[in-house]
């Protein structure tokens, strides 16, 4: 309170003195009308102003004025013609141009901005031009620290009296409040509170730098949610996404808790018990997104909903705990949007649009630095924006970067939801240089299969004269040499099988002469077969690796050739019997015996295969 | 999918010999060409279910990261992961001279010295691999995924091991079986960052390649196997197995006569190399040499130094009685200089004792009796019966079967694998958490049961089919027929039971595939920081306290503030809440953890002179009143008091108990009622109505009405309480003003 009364007492010395100073212009403003809105955290000042020119010479510049308390909390200003009294806003629609100047002969504790109009307005002319101004942090809490059961207090103050360098005929002030509950506020003639709107004035005929102080006290309980830094980092991949990431450092603004938390009140009665907390902040994303995620450094966020519609996504997120005045939160939330939404083609260059400002519903940022991530290989690189940012660039790398991206980043301080336009980046890009990345892989994983081929088929032992290393390279021709042979004997028993397949046509048939021919085949055959095991079985036997396959194998061989020997005798006995036009009884018992022997030797040498197959 | 291909997966397919077999006059070259990629076409198969089970290996331990999300588990992992952010951030030779203040304050720690860096060196790796190859992935993810990456390696030593043991069928079976063992996944599952996880891949690793070194006698195995060692040192505390198993499977190696040389070439070298790399580990130093736990290995060593002599001095003699007098002198000579040399080293206390986790091992007992603190961990207690039949199944029955077949094929490695698996048997049955050693073990022996016996009935049905085959085809005449029919007829009841056995097989091994799977859903993926439960409609309901109760002292409080609460919660406090802790999961310090003890035990104005003296801020309790969440402090009560009591005696147990029962309501010990842990754990809960039709202050933990419910703090004001009460956080008022 006692700040307070110095300022008070600063400004009415300072303006005591400048009411005898110099008019500044021919300017009179005939009405000014104020709408002050308190009802969240974000201090909004409509102001409407009929402007006429009294003097001779045309005036090109208007000049808006704010004490340095609001000055310095000032985060956006935008004046505009109000053309044609029926429809409110401006033909142009943008803003006019404003900017800070410093006259001559003003105080420091002033700050002025500079409306410049497109065409001067000459002598006895009048406009009407409508301002909004936007501050941040203007609301103070009084008292400063709340225990959890308080309701949160505030106090602004304000100027009754249109603060200008120019002359006021008639003016009015509208304060809209959230709640009708008032603890107290300045009472000036003709101050009315009906509801929750306090009206000051009229006041009529007001001199240049007239200051009224007026202070209110009132309850507000909105959120007072206050992202300290944000980082937005928006990437662009040409596959079709545009990947938003939002990483919130949060705490609530309002006045500071103090004493216990006690969760069991909290719990009982939230909104009697904690009013002034906060538990969740809504979030409007643009259509169609996609993934998104809430989470902070130690995991996920569960407590979050989202919907849908083909204008809007709402995401409502929830801390993890309630905030209370001064608790800080932090957390990221991030999502997919499709690209063809947001990116655009002109002149050969492309251009991403996207919104300047967090989604999250009536939040102050304090430093938002926003980074785009272009995709690598981007040139030409350039950004605008619609109010004065600072730039920079970066370079970033992701998955299978090699030369980074490059990144634009925008800073800006005291960011309100006004500043929710569009912002637009250039670049050049070539669409070859998507591919970069996934024939990269193909790459990497085609020399990686030529590697596992390279090291399977060379030989890298050091030394090719040790004995490990000969016997290793033996061995493995006897494993060869036994392959062979188990081939060899592999085909010799499919030969057996084309003679008993015979005999059965022959049974079935009768065409003795096919059976002839078939085993005249075979006979010839076999004969090649036996001079080809020879040298195998030679080389088994010289060499000392196989010593101890060796006996197994001339068994094998051994058992083939009685079992062959055995079926050539079966063949010739029935053939025979067929040509003297025996029974098949007597065929049967003819060839009885020697079957029985086929049969188990036929077994024996499977499994000698299977076991020489084994090794 | 693994069940499926377990049986048919170890052998080659049988049609490829008989398609080929269709045409006579094939020449030769193609044949061969054919014949060569049969062989390949094995390989093939192998390597498929090889690589299948390797993926299968890694998903299955995914149920976590897809029902919760790629997060770290329980508590030991939390201090893993943190260490490995520290270790990524700041490089190796900053990681390895880190002195932590944040934890044991005002104590600190040597983080460098007294941690197994294994873990930590083997996520970074990883991750700075990554990094190289252009993947910008984030070390959480990495350390999430390392234990599963590592169980999918683990089933591939696994192959090779059961393929060294017995042969390549049982490698295979071995390989599938332990992907899938719910005794391996509840230490190995996503997210589950702890030593564990890399630690039973190198203590089969190390167990195979000495045992490749001990069938080769290969320098270059032994060497490979002492790497092994180094590697199972710098993980996990458990290398003292292998320490001790190694030498004691070379003495039964000895006694049984089976000395060789390969054996003299693998455990010299594996022994000399193994413990100079392990000393490279500080928080290992000098215990080969020094502890008592290690000893063994050096006898044996020293022993194997005997033997060579000993057989070199009979080749050098010819005459067999001078040896024998020789061999009674060297023997009584060189036994009681190692007891004379163990007795001096124990009496002048250069060879440490025993410590009491190993006392604890060999007798289940003494920890109960001597060290509450480990008595206290739940993952110390024997097993009961019911755990080993949730964590192996039917492995249970296999294991025995498997003995069976390996003392039938007495070989060094099947003693190995046997000796493996009766010691960790053993231990898995005095410790829960070393069912984990014996996973490894039983999965391989249980392999050998299956893969022979699927193996010798698989032969039955074959050559009874082929007996067959050829019979029918050579059944065109009546005669033959009759003469095949002796055969045919003797063994029909034997080839029916191979089909039926052979089908039974297959229906155990698919119980036990649905039997993991859903263990591993149901048991062992859940994160524990984050609870879930089922709402009264069905839903699921997430109970997420611990976290929001970290991340508020990480933002609201100051940065240096010093959180109290009992060690179970210390290494989450400093990971995720970021804050400084009195004690931690790290028990090395008995008395600041009895410190804790016992002012959670006292009235509050002595626990406020303690915690004053201590400097502490808050203090964190742990609370399952409202939610009914059991592992809350309350019922971890009686361990502080005892392990409070066991160093200062002014806290007695007797006093927190009535007649020998512990509990909370109307009935409790008027000194429960009144302690500093009773009464933060029920400030205020006795105006909450927590189940309806009943009484305010109803405890749904225990089930009780409290008995204690106007509560008033005097020191200490509630800071914060979670949304369901789990967590609770009080600040510590600063003395009062003189005046």
């Amino acid at each position: 309170m006692l700040r307070f009364a110095l300022t008070l007492l600063l400004f009415t010395l300072a303006f005591g003195v400048l009411s005898s100073s110099p008019v500044f212009s021919d300017l009179i403003l005939a009405k000014v009308d104020r709408r002050i809105d308190l009802t969240s955290q974000i201090v909004r000042i409509t102001t409407s102003l009929k402007v006429e020119n009294a003097g001779s010479n045309p005036i090109s510049e208007i000049l808006l004025s704010f004490p340095e308390n609001q000055a310095k909390h000032l985060a956006y200003l935008t004046a505009t013609l109000n053309e044609g009294k029926g429809k409110g806003k401006a033909s142009s629609g943008a803003g006019l141009p404003t900017e800070v100047v410093i006259p001559k002969d003003v105080p420091d504790s002033l700050t002025f901005y500079s409306v410049s109009l497109h065409k001067g307005l000459g002598k006895g002319e009048s406009l009407l031009l409508d301002v909004l101004a936007v501050f941040t942090h203007a609301l103070e809490p009084f008292p400063e620290k709340i225990s959890q059961a308080d309701i949160q207090l505030l106090l602004f103050q304000d100027t009754a009296h249109f603060l200008s360098p120019y002359k006021v005929m008639v003016q009015s002030v509208a304060v809209k409040l959230p709640e009708a509950r008032v603890e107290s506020y300045t009472k000036l003639e003709g101050t009315k509170l009906s509801g929750s709107e306090l009206k000051y004035g009229p006041f009529h005929n007001i001199p240049p730098f007239s200051y009224l102080p007026i202070i209110i006290h009132f309850e507000n309980n909105q959120p007072f949610a206050v992202a300290e830094e944000l980082v937005r980092e928006i990437e662009i991949s040409h596959w079709g996404n545009v990947q938003v990431t939002e990483h919130y450092n949060l705490f609530h603004g309002g006045a500071k808790s103090k004493g216990e938390f006690s969760r069991l009140d909290y719990q009982a009665r939230p909104y009697v018990r904690g009013a002034s907390a906060f538990r969740r902040l809504v979030a409007r994303l643009p259509p169609r997104a996609h993934s998104v995620y809430y989470r902070d450094e130690i995991g996920n966020i569960s407590t979050s909903s989202l919907w849908g519609d083909s204008k809007k996504t709402e995401l409502e997120i929830e801390p993890r705990y309630p905030l209370f005045g001064g608790w800080r939160t932090a957390f990221t939330i991030g999502y997919g949007l499709p690209l063809r939404d947001f990116l655009f083609e002109s002149d050969g260059k492309r251009f991403l649009n996207f919104s300047f400002g967090s989604p999250i519903n009536e939040l102050v940022i304090d430093t938002l630095i926003v980074k785009v991530v272009l995709p690598e290989g981007s040139k030409d690189i350039s950004a605008s924006v619609p109010f004065p940012v600072k730039q920079w660039q970066e370079t970033k790398f992701s998955h299978l970067d090699l030369v980074g991206r490059p990144v634009v980043v925008l800073e800006k301080n005291n960011v309100v939801p006004e500043h929710n336009e569009h912002f637009q980046v250039y670049y050049k890009f070539n669409s070859l240089s998507m591919l970069t990345e996934p024939l990269m892989l193909i790459f990497g994983f085609f020399f990686l299969f030529v590697a596992c081929i390279v090291y399977m088929h060379a030989d890298l032992s050091i030394s090719k004269s040790s004995a490990s290393y000969l016997a290793k390279v033996q061995w493995e021709e006897v494993q060869a040499t036994v392959q062979q042979i188990h081939n060899i004997i592999s085909h010799c028993l499919t030969a057996h099988d084309k003679l008993e397949a015979s005999l059965r046509d022959l049974s079935r048939t009768g065409d003795v002469q096919a059976c002839k021919a078939t085993r005249k085949s075979v006979d010839s055959l076999l004969k090649g077969v036996s001079k080809d095991l020879k040298p195998l079985v030679t080389f088994l036997q010289s060499s000392p690796q196989a010593a101890h396959i060796l006996p197994k194998v001339e068994e094998l061989i051994a058992k083939e050739r009685d079992l062959q020997e055995r079926l050539m005798a079966k063949h010739t006995t029935v053939v025979d019997c067929y040509e003297k036009k025996l029974g098949g009884r007597e065929i049967e018992n003819r060839i009885a015996s020697n079957q029985q022997k086929i049969t188990s030797l036929r077994q024996e040498v499977d499994d000698l295969m299977e076991f020489i197959d084994e090794i | 999918m693994a069940a499926s291909s377990k049986p048919g997966s170890p052998r080659p397919p049988p049609s490829s010999s008989s398609s080929m077999a269709q045409d006579l006059f094939n020449n030769f070259s193609f044949s061969k060409t054919l014949k060569l990629k049969t062989k390949q076409q094995e390989l093939l198969i192998r390597v498929t279910v090889l690589t299948l089970i390797y993926i299968l290996a890694f998903i299955t331990r995914l149920f976590s990261v897809l029902r919760y999300e790629s997060m770290i588990h329980e508590f030991d992992p939390y201090f893993n992961y943190r260490t490995t952010l520290y270790l990524t951030k700041n490089g190796f030779a900053e990681f390895w001279n880190w002195f932590d203040s944040e934890s044991w304050y005002p104590l600190g720690r040597i983080i460098g010295g007294t941690l197994y860096p294994g873990l930590m060196l083997t996520a970074a790796a990883l991750y700075w691999v990554l990094r190289f190859l252009r993947f910008a992935v984030h070390i959480r993810e990495v350390c999430v995924l390392t234990a599963p990456f590592f169980a999918s390696n683990t089933t591939l030593v696994a192959y090779f091991f059961g393929k060294e043991i017995w042969d390549s069928g049982a490698g295979i079976v071995a390989a599938a079986l332990i992907a899938i063992c719910p005794g391996y996944i509840s230490r190995s599952v996503a997210g589950s960052y702890d030593n564990e996880g890399v630690a039973i891949f190198a203590l089969l690793l190390t167990f195979y390649l000495f045992v490749k070194a001990v069938n080769t006698g290969s320098l270059a195995w032994a060497l490979a196997s002492a790497f092994g060692y180094f590697y199972m040192v710098s993980a996990w505390g458990g290398y003292v197995f292998i320490i001790n198993l190694v030498p004691l499977y070379v003495l039964v190696l000895l006694v049984t006569g089976r000395y060789s040389l390969r054996l003299y070439v693998a455990y010299n070298c594996m022994y000399v190399v193994g413990m100079l790399l392990a000393m490279q580990i500080r928080f290992v130093g000098f215990q080969h040499v020094q502890s008592g736990e290690h000893m063994a290995a050096m006898g044996v060593f020293f022993l194997m130094q005997v033997f060579f002599f000993l057989d070199w001095v009979r080749h050098l003699l010819s005459d067999a009685k001078l040896f024998e007098a020789f061999l009674r002198i060297t023997v009584t000579g060189a036994v009681s200089v190692g007891a004379i040399a163990l007795g001096v080293g124990t009496a002048s206390g250069y060879i440490s004792p025993w410590t009491g986790r190993f006392y604890s091992l060999l007798d289940p007992t003494y920890a109960k009796d001597h060290i509450p603190i480990i008595a206290s961990v739940s993952e110390h207690q024997p097993t009961a019966w019911s755990s080993f039949m949730f964590d192996f199944h039917i492995l249970l029955i296999l294991f025995p079967a498997g003995l069976y077949f390996c003392f039938k094929r007495l070989s060094d490695a099947t003693i190995f694998i046997v000796m493996y698996g009766l010691t960790s048997m053993y231990f898995a049955g005095v410790m829960v958490r070393l069912i984990l050693v014996a996973t490894p073990a039983v999965c391989l022996i249980s392999a050998i049961a299956v893969s022979a016996t699927v193996k010798n009935l698989t032969r039955l049905v074959r050559s009874q089919s082929q007996a067959v085959q050829s019979g029918s085809s050579k059944g065109a005449s009546t005669a033959k027929s009759s003469s095949k029919g002796v055969i045919d007829n003797s063994q029909p009841f034997q080839r029916n039971g191979a089909i039926f056995l052979l089908l039974g097989a297959f229906y155990l091994l698919t119980r036990y595939a649905i039997h993991c799977t859903w263990v591993t859903s149901e048991a062992y993926s859940s994160p524990s920081i984050v609870l879930a439960a089922r709402g009264a409609h069905g839903n699921r309901v997430i109970f997420d306290d611990y976290r929001e109760a970290y991340f508020w002292l990480r933002q609201n409080t100051p940065p240096d503030a010093k959180v109290m609460s009992w060690w179970d919660y210390g290494y989450q406090i400093t990971a995720m809440g970021n804050r400084t802790v009195i004690v931690d999961n790290n028990t090395w310090n008995n008395t600041h953890i009895a410190t804790v003890g016992r002012a959670m035990s006292s009235y509050e104005d002595e626990a406020y002179e303690i915690m004053r003296s201590l400097d502490v801020d808050y203090v964190l309790v742990v609370f399952g009143g409202v939610t009914g969440y059991s592992s809350d402090d309350i019922n971890k009560f009686l361990w502080m008091v005892r392990i409070g009591g066991g160093v200062f005696p002014v806290i007695k147990e007797p006093d927190y108990l009535v007649n020998g029962e512990y509990r909370v309501d109307k009935g409790a010990a008027p000194k429960m009622l009144n302690c500093l842990m009773y009464k933060l754990s029920y400030y205020r809960f006795g105006e909450l109505t927590t189940e309806y039709g009943k009484p305010p202050g109803f405890d749904r933990a225990r089930g009780v009405e409290i008995g204690n419910k106007d509560i008033k703090l005097e020191y200490l004001e509630e800071a914060f309480t979670t949304q369901n009460w789990i967590v609770r956080i009080y600040k510590v008022k600063p003395p009062k003003n003189r005046w």
